[in-house]
């Protein structure tokens, strides 16, 4: 692809817009003049707790899953959407059928970090967001380590959204991170005197030019009606609004995925809030720029392939990962299925991973950022063996 | 050792206790903080908070009125009972509002803030909360029973007590876990035909969180043995924490290459394990380390964490002496404030630096409550007693200092504290009361130059120097 020498400044200077009335028009009030790097769309959602990969998308055509999973029983027999006669989907997905059908929703099966072994979340979080083969290798994040190799960033490229951490785009690269919830209405000179206190402390001082920057252009959503809607509607719909305008790429969490305990319940509303996320950026989105967006969902490791004795499972290893978005080659499960047998799981309890969840995102970036290898290889997922290109984006 | 790093009573305040208050002498030296701890606990008097037995009868007072309206539905007594459960939930919502107040009122007010910061911080590291309606406001009930006793003891008898509480138990789903081969696993799978086993939930967190650290020398292996080890743990709402012999795995249990247990299902191997844990080197290591993170640095000196670690192991676990390790080292004392104070610890130095009346906010509604305090430490990053984890709050200064965290300080700042106050503080006044010496040109610009004394005052309390210590 040509390198962009096409900006929205010039656009608007073309046609005629910038000139006597510059202040006055509404178009200009809430955009930026900046040029993105790339013009696709990226939405990366950390599952954190870890997704119970055979419960999501339900391996029923394997011999030996029903009698691994008595009371969580899957398969169109029990609820489950058939995707491809080997696999179906759990209930609470069926809002996405629709995207599976328009091959706008994918799948990536028996897929892991290369954490082995402790099965903690916070190492395994850590490590999915460090994007590195081992722990503690690096301080900054996999998606802040793109940033770092691409020309043209700036701070509202990426946006981090919600109140948790995300490590994944912490780094030296500039993003943005806020929260839909977040309001700060000061007086120019409060503003002034807080700015010029905090000016000596790198951290207070970055973190309130940011804050005042995005104050003062963060439109209050478009979101009417009279009740305000929940948390991950108001953050799906805030990623939306920033990748309609400059932003490239969107990081944010869906918590609740650690379902020791009745499962059934537990990942039916976690899954329903993926499912609302998926939506509201699709709808929040338009058509337009719903075409080039890839939604990748990933979570810090699979559950074990047994029930545990109290109606859920505890931490395991082979996960996988959810694909959505318009510019998605959807409407497959990828990935190669390892089998239920006790021989070929993982330490006999758990799902193997037969592939890297690196790899699929470093030819994701390959395709929708048009990063390098080399760079995939040495920088963003150091060491990763990206094995053939599984075509994800569309080209 | 630079002669600058050395006691300083401000900065002992500041960094070991609950900040600076213009009610309170500062410390004298280290064994003037570290006599706290052996004084009678006066903030837990002044403002008590029941212990878990009292927060179990509330819980037990809930899960019967529910299970009353249940039973009634469709008939005319439906609806007075529908009434009573109601009362009964905005009773349990009142009494947390009540115990945030207490331990809001003791950080504020205390003169024995060590013990405050202590108590916070062992909450945190054996975080526990409930999962279930009648549990859910039973944290602070947790950390008034198990841990606010042993903040200052033998860090065995400490885990012991977190561990076989009713609320860890719950919490990492301990209750629920069964010895695949015990007596109960075989009656449920003869009558019912259902296979119950095993949850290593509370194991997992019991070696990477709260003794060897997740660096430390254990295997898969020894978290599966030492979950069946554990099984037995349970509690009822009715006693409180129980051992129940019918649901231990039969035989012994190998963790960390020592075996424990054997024939017969007993309490005792369990609480040797956690001795031996508690014990170990690793686990020295690892405490030592959590705790000059929490109270110096995020990247604390590695003589300071050796030389804490080294009397640990010397005494077995002795926090006292830990402690003392720690206020003896001069790494204690650099005088740049390196840390950020989490959302509650700020709120509370903050009432506690304008001597906000005790009663100003012994006046405070729930709903005021929430509106003050519970709302904004939740747009701060913490909601009150609810980590995202059971590996609690984070230390990292730069997961507390967000735009959007930092936002909602200010706007805290410029607001609540005024609110609370009949009339506001001379700017310069407050500024003295809040940071001491801690003051620059800059910051004495700031605060003349503030248009209002409202904002004068939020400016101060958003001061770094103010947020960090």
């Amino acid at each position: 692809m040509p390198a962009r020498t096409y900006s929205r400044r010039t656009f608007l200077a073309r046609s005629g817009l910038i000139g006597c009335s510059l202040a006055a028009s509404p178009l200009l009030t809430p955009v930026s003049f900046a040029a993105a790097p790339w013009d696709n769309r990226l939405v990366v959602i950390i599952l954190r707790g870890g997704m119970d990969a055979l419960d999501v998308i339900q391996p029923y055509g394997d011999p030996a899953y029903a009698g691994l999973r008595p009371s969580l029983a899957g398969g169109p027999g029990n609820g489950g959407l058939d995707l491809d006669g080997y696999f179906s989907l759990h209930p609470a997905l069926a809002p996405l059928m629709p995207l599976w059908q328009a091959g706008e929703l994918g799948f990536v099966h028996a897929v892991s970090t290369p954490y082995r072994n402790k099965r903690s979340h916070f190492d395994g979080q850590d490590l999915l967001e460090a994007g590195t083969p081992g722990l503690h290798q690096r301080r900054d994040g996999w998606l802040n380590r793109l940033l770092q190799v691409t020309p043209g960033v700036e701070a509202r490229t990426a946006f981090a959204i919600g109140q948790g951490e995300m490590k994944l785009l912490q780094g030296p690269a500039p993003v943005s991170d806020w929260s839909p919830d977040a309001q700060l209405a000061l007086s120019p000179q409060a503003e002034r005197l807080a700015s010029l206190m905090m000016e000596d402390d790198p951290l207070f001082h970055a973190a309130l030019s940011e804050a005042l920057d995005l104050a003062r252009d963060g439109a209050p959503s478009p979101l009417g009606g009279e009740k305000r809607p929940a948390a991950h509607r108001r953050i799906a719909d805030y990623a939306a609004q920033q990748l309609r305008q400059d932003s490239r790429i969107a990081a944010f969490s869906i918590n609740g995925w650690d379902t020791h305990n009745r499962q059934s319940g537990a990942l039916r509303r976690s899954l329903g809030r993926l499912s609302d996320t998926i939506l509201t950026l699709q709808a929040g989105l338009g058509t337009a720029i719903w075409r080039k967006t890839t939604i990748v969902a990933m979570t810090e490791f699979g559950r074990t392939v047994r029930e545990n004795g109290t109606g859920g499972t505890d931490h395991g290893t082979g996960g996988a990962m959810v694909l959505a978005g318009g510019a998605i080659a959807g409407g497959r499960v990828l990935g190669q299925w390892p089998g239920l047998d006790e021989a070929a799981l993982f330490d006999r309890r758990d799902l193997m991973p037969t592939g890297d969840v690196r790899a699929y995102m470093g030819w994701i970036l390959n395709a929708m950022a048009q990063t390098n290898r080399a760079d995939i290889r040495d920088v963003i997922f150091p060491g990763v063996d990206l094995g053939r290109d599984p075509g994800i984006v569309r080209a | 050792m630079s002669t600058a790093m050395r006691f300083d009573g401000e900065l002992a305040e500041i960094r070991f206790g609950c900040g600076l208050s213009p009610n309170h002498a500062l410390a004298t030296g280290p064994e003037d903080v570290l006599s706290q701890l052996a004084a009678p606990d006066l903030a837990a008097q002044a403002w008590p908070i029941p212990d878990f037995d009292g927060a179990m009868a509330e819980a037990r007072a809930y899960i019967s009125l529910r299970q009353e309206q249940r039973e009634a539905v469709g008939t005319e007594a439906f609806e007075a009972r529908n009434v009573a459960l109601t009362e009964q939930r905005a009773r349990l919502r009142d009494l947390r509002a009540d115990w945030f107040r207490s331990r809001l009122l003791r950080c504020a007010t205390s003169a024995q803030p060590f013990r405050e910061r202590l108590t916070l911080f062992w909450a945190d590291h054996f975080t526990a909360q409930g999962k279930v309606p009648a549990l859910r406001y039973a944290a602070s009930p947790y950390v008034e029973s198990s841990i606010r006793p042993n903040v200052s003891g033998l860090f065995e008898d400490l885990l012991i007590a977190a561990v076989t509480g009713p609320l860890m138990l719950h919490y990492l789903d301990q209750h629920r876990s069964t010895g695949p081969n015990s007596p109960r696993a075989k009656r449920v799978s003869d009558r019912r035909g259902q296979d119950i086993g095993l949850n290593e939930n509370l194991a997992r967190e019991v070696l990477e969180l709260h003794t060897l650290g997740v660096d430390g020398p254990y295997t898969q292996q020894d978290v599966r043995e030492l979950a069946e080890l554990f099984t037995g743990l349970g509690y009822s709402l009715k006693d409180g924490f129980t051992f129940r012999p019918g649901w231990a795995e039969p035989g012994a249990e190998t963790v960390l290459g020592q075996s424990y247990g054997g024939d017969s299902a007993q309490l005792e191997p369990i609480l040797n394990a956690l001795r031996d844990l508690a014990r170990h080197p690793a686990t020295a290591q690892h405490i030592s380390r959590k705790l000059a993170v929490h109270f110096v640095s995020d990247a604390p000196d590695r003589h300071l964490v050796a030389y804490m670690a080294a009397r640990y192991q010397e005494t077995g676990g002795d926090l006292l002496a830990v402690y003392a390790a720690m206020l003896d080292h001069p790494e204690a004392w650099q005088p740049q404030l390196a840390n950020v104070k989490p959302p509650f610890s700020y709120l509370a130095s903050a009432c506690r630096a304008l001597a906000i009346p005790p009663a100003a906010l012994g006046g405070l509604s729930r709903g005021q409550i929430n509106r003050f305090f519970l709302r904004p430490m939740q747009a701060m990053g913490q909601r009150w007693e609810f980590a995202g984890g059971p590996d609690g709050w984070a230390e990292a200064d730069a997961a507390w200092i967000t735009p959007q965290a930092l936002a909602e300080r200010i706007r805290w700042s410029m607001d609540v504290p005024a609110r609370l106050l009949r009339t506001l503080p001379d700017p310069q006044q407050a500024a003295d009361q809040a940071l001491g010496a801690r003051q620059d040109a800059r910051l004495r610009f700031v605060v003349s130059a503030a248009e209002t004394e409202r904002e004068a005052l939020g400016l101060i309390l958003t001061s770094p120097a103010f947020q960090r210590r």
